[in-house]
């Protein structure tokens, strides 16, 4: 306790005149990396659609017009590593680190200061990247797989370039992410309050655990991938170099081996927030909690072994593609058992529609459209033909955009009062919610037809029998870029002066809203004693048996005395 | 469950299945013209996938929706709804059919796969079962004669028919037969790609790939680079043309004749043009091999499919 309140009277207290300044300091606090992790990445999501919105201007015509295709290449190419690497992984560990202590009844991470210094290196990478637009020859522009050979070409001649410098970047973000997976799964472990077992813990909690099991197992084979890579292209060593021997298809392996489980990584944690949001807004537990639960693992043990599914139509065998559509459909199983299981909550519930419960609902309508063209894109014959094309690009846009995005701003609305307390504006956040959901429909389903009809992806010029859906999907594009707006809006202005938020706003059930809107430093006076499972509508029974805000009755005497 | 119920539960279901046929017939329209043996079995397998995926989708949206609308909790009423936590018989249920579901759309995929057989016959899986079905294909139509190598570069596609010493830059095939294309890449990996005959391959520098496929409509169509290959990607496109056995030869005759030319080249051709209205911020690229010399040209002012 003693060591505890010596690193409190360090850190300024919420509400201390200077209180902002905190989000610019090597905090240790979670709360404050949390909110340090989302506001950057929000910074980078903003880059990363401008990027697109070029694209997207570009595409409104099949003539490459616009901008050269060098320029073109280059954009997509940080469009994709930047909404990978500095919006959603940051924006998970945002998440992440601001609910899993909260939530799991702890006072920090295990590791304050790894935690810090796993958010400051993505400024760090994120510098990286941008200033990569200004070398001599421009950004990587081998698209943000960076398959070799043609990320081993380098015209420009010289050692610092676009491709070597976004391999660093990537690679400092998988050692980011690595300190980061290390500290949510030892926190997860070894600091859930007492009463929490396994079976008590939040599903978000569950599926933040599954995630980053997977960042453990998985990211060291991308991190090795891109330091063999950055060899051949430095130092001329021959690992995927086929004019020196080397093997461009092993490369794909062992990108794929981590980037494909990295989509679970990605999706997981927004499983967990859709988990928590339905059971609030529908005033009903979350049906089959432990099934819910443990399909989280089963996830993560499959997607490790279906990495081939992006390789049907490369440099595989017939057994191969076999064997790996397989595992790919079985994987759809345990995501099934989840979509149903929140349809079953939300049926018969009292529903309020508030923005999180809207963008929550958005994003499982278009995570079930993407989940059906997930199996289509799993059997090999079919995938051949759509393989590389926009098919794929509106299949995977839905998940990340559609799915993954709406339950950020899901996460974002529902906690926006726990974590600033202030209340947002909900006549805006339903704008908000209107705006991205129908252009995200817009410019991600004409590109379905796209793909179908055999427009390959990351092209600048495409002919001009595609020139219909592209415009449509251009429009999409802009309106995306506009929904934004409000949001920005919303956001700002409520944190300055929103109304006060109370601490438990919609009547949740979670050790986090048991405490102040914001939360104090350190979380709890007392660790709660957690008594009854995470999901207790309709039924009186306390969550804990304790008052988290009361102090411990030893120090209260402590401090008369 | 009272009889009403179970009875509105089955028309749903069957209203759900009309709508579902509806969009698997559908399908079809999405997809380009069946130029090959290859797409009737591609796009019988898309309408069936179609056809689950919709019903699925449908009956899903539509609980959803249902809800959404008449669920709704009425203004200032805080109470909870009912604390259902769950039901083994249902968890149970829709654990069960999706595995069975998967089951069906793998073995229906493997069976395509198979009787595709667009790297010949399948060794380590060829378990007997679906093999029978694969000879389907290379028995009906007689083998093309000679294997056309197909050579992929940074950026033009070139087509080389040994046996009559033609070089192109536009594929020729004659309709129902095997054709055989032996693929490689001089630089970097690209992709061959006919949607109208559903058939993608990977070209890998440093291999050499065996890839058939079974043109069935004479025409004009688009072949595609489907593995980005670096900066002039999008240009890197030619076409194919199927037709009758008789004008197959014939062409492979007259363009025999010819003496080799420099071919149409976009990629080039833009590299060596300086006037441009594009917005350039003088990044290097890798230079364009310079237009392929060869007996027959594609021309991009040739309509297509």
């Amino acid at each position: 306790m003693s060591n505890a309140s010596a690193v409190a009277s360090l850190q300024p207290q919420p509400g201390a005149p200077d209180n902002w300044r905190r989000f610019f300091s090597f905090s240790t606090d979670h709360k404050v990396i949390g909110i340090q992790y989302i506001v950057t990445a929000f910074v980078f999501f903003l880059f990363g659609g401008l990027l697109a919105m070029v694209m997207r201007g570009e595409l409104i015509t099949p003539d490459a017009d616009l901008v050269d295709r060098t320029v073109y290449n280059g954009l997509f190419t940080m469009h994709g590593t930047i909404m990978l690497f500095m919006w959603t992984f940051p924006m998970l560990n945002g998440l992440a680190n601001y609910l899993v202590p909260l939530q799991i009844g702890a006072r920090d991470m295990a590791f304050p200061r790894l935690n810090a210094a796993a958010f400051w290196l993505v400024p760090v990478f994120g510098v990286i990247l941008v200033l990569s637009f200004f070398v001599p020859g421009g950004p990587s522009q081998s698209g943000w797989w960076a398959y070799p050979p043609v990320s081993l070409q380098n015209p420009t001649g010289n050692l610092i370039n676009g491709q070597s410098l976004w391999l660093l970047a990537v690679a400092l973000s998988g050692v980011s992410s690595i300190m980061g997976a290390v500290n949510i799964v030892t926190t997860i472990f070894r600091m859930r309050a007492p009463g929490m077992g396994w079976f008590k813990m939040p599903a978000f909690c569950w599926t933040v655990l599954s995630a980053q099991m997977i960042q453990l197992v998985g990211l060291p084979a991308l991190t090795a991938g891109a330091v063999m890579l950055l060899l051949d292209l430095t130092v001329g060593t021959s690992f995927f170099n086929p004019e020196l021997g080397g093997d461009p298809i092993l490369y794909q392996h062992f990108f794929w081996f981590y980037s494909h489980p990295a989509v679970y990584v990605i999706v997981l944690p927004i499983f967990g927030v859709f988990s928590e949001v339905f059971p609030v807004y529908a005033r009903k537990p979350l049906f089959g909690y432990k099934v819910v639960a443990i399909s989280s693992l089963i996830i993560t043990g499959l997607s490790l072994i279906v990495w081939v599914h992006h390789m049907f139509a490369s440099g595989t065998p017939g057994w191969m593609r076999m064997l790996f559509m397989f595992t790919t459909m079985a994987i759809s199983v345990p995501t099934g058992i989840k979509v149903f299981a929140w349809v079953a909550t939300i049926w018969g519930g009292k529903l309020r529609l508030t923005t999180g419960m809207l963008f929550a609902l958005g994003g499982l309508s278009t995570f079930l459209f993407a989940g059906i063209t997930g199996i289509m894109l799993a059997s090999a014959p079919f995938d051949i033909h759509v393989n590389n094309t926009y098919f794929v690009v509106g299949h995977f846009h839905y998940v990340i955009n559609g799915a993954v995005v709406m339950g950020f701003y899901a996460a974002i609305y529902h906690w926006f009062p726990k974590m600033t307390g202030r209340m947002y504006y909900e006549g805006l956040g339903k704008l908000h919610c209107a705006l991205t959901f129908i252009g995200i429909n817009l410019i991600f389903l004409p590109m379905h037809p796209l793909g179908l009809q055999g427009m390959p992806r990351r092209v600048a010029s495409y002919d001009p029998e595609f020139a219909f859906w592209n415009v449509l999907a251009s429009l999409g594009g802009f309106l995306l870029g506009v929904s934004t707006l409000p949001f920005i809006l919303n956001m700002l202005s409520s944190w300055v002066q929103g109304k006060a938020a109370p601490d438990n706003p919609w009547r949740a059930i979670g050790l986090e809203w048991l405490v102040s809107s914001p939360p104090p430093h350190e979380n709890f006076e007392q660790l709660p004693v957690v008594v009854a499972g995470p999901y207790g509508y309709g039924s009186d029974e306390p969550l804990v048996s304790n008052d988290p805000n009361q102090k411990p009755t030893e120090e209260l005497a402590r401090e008369h005395s | 469950m009272n009889r009403r119920t179970i009875g509105v539960l089955i028309g749903l279901a069957i209203a759900d299945l009309i709508a579902s046929l509806w969009m698997g017939q559908q399908a079809y329209g999405w997809m380009p013209p069946q130029a090959s043996a290859e797409s009737v079995l591609v796009d019988n397998l898309f309408s069936f996938m179609t056809t689950l995926g919709s019903f699925i989708f449908f009956g899903v949206m539509g609980t959803l929706l249902y809800s959404i609308l008449f669920q709704r909790a009425i203004k200032y009423d805080i109470s909870d709804g009912p604390p259902i936590e769950g039901s083994i018989k249902l968890e149970v249920i829709w654990t069960a059919i999706p595995i069975l579901l998967v089951i069906w759309i793998a073995t229906v995929s493997y069976q395509t796969y198979d009787r595709m057989s667009i790297l010949g016959p399948m060794e380590p899986m060829a378990m007997g079962m679906a093999t029978a079905e694969a000879a389907d294909l290379d028995a009906s139509e007689p083998a093309a004669s000679e294997p056309i190598q197909v050579s992929a570069r940074q950026w033009a596609w070139e087509f080389y028919y040994p046996e009559s010493g033609v070089r192109s830059t536009e594929l020729h095939l004659p309709v129902n037969q095997r054709a055989q294309l032996v693929l490689s890449s001089e630089d970097v990996l690209h992709g061959f790609f006919v949607p109208a005959f559903r058939v993608k391959q990977d070209v890998v520098p440093g291999r050499v790939i065996d890839f058939e496929f079974t043109p069935i409509r004479a025409g004009r169509y688009r072949l595609r680079d489907s593995e980005y290959s670096g900066t002039y990607f999008a240009a890197n496109q030619t076409n194919v043309v199927v037709e009758s056995a008789e004008a197959y030869q014939d062409w492979l005759k007259m363009a025999a004749a010819k003496s080799p030319f420099p071919a149409e080249n976009v990629p080039f051709e833009e590299f060596n043009q300086t006037d441009s209205s594009a917005i350039g911020l003088g990044w290097q690229t890798v230079k364009p091999a310079p237009a392929p010399l060869v007996n027959f040209a594609s021309s991009e002012e040739d309509a297509h499919e």
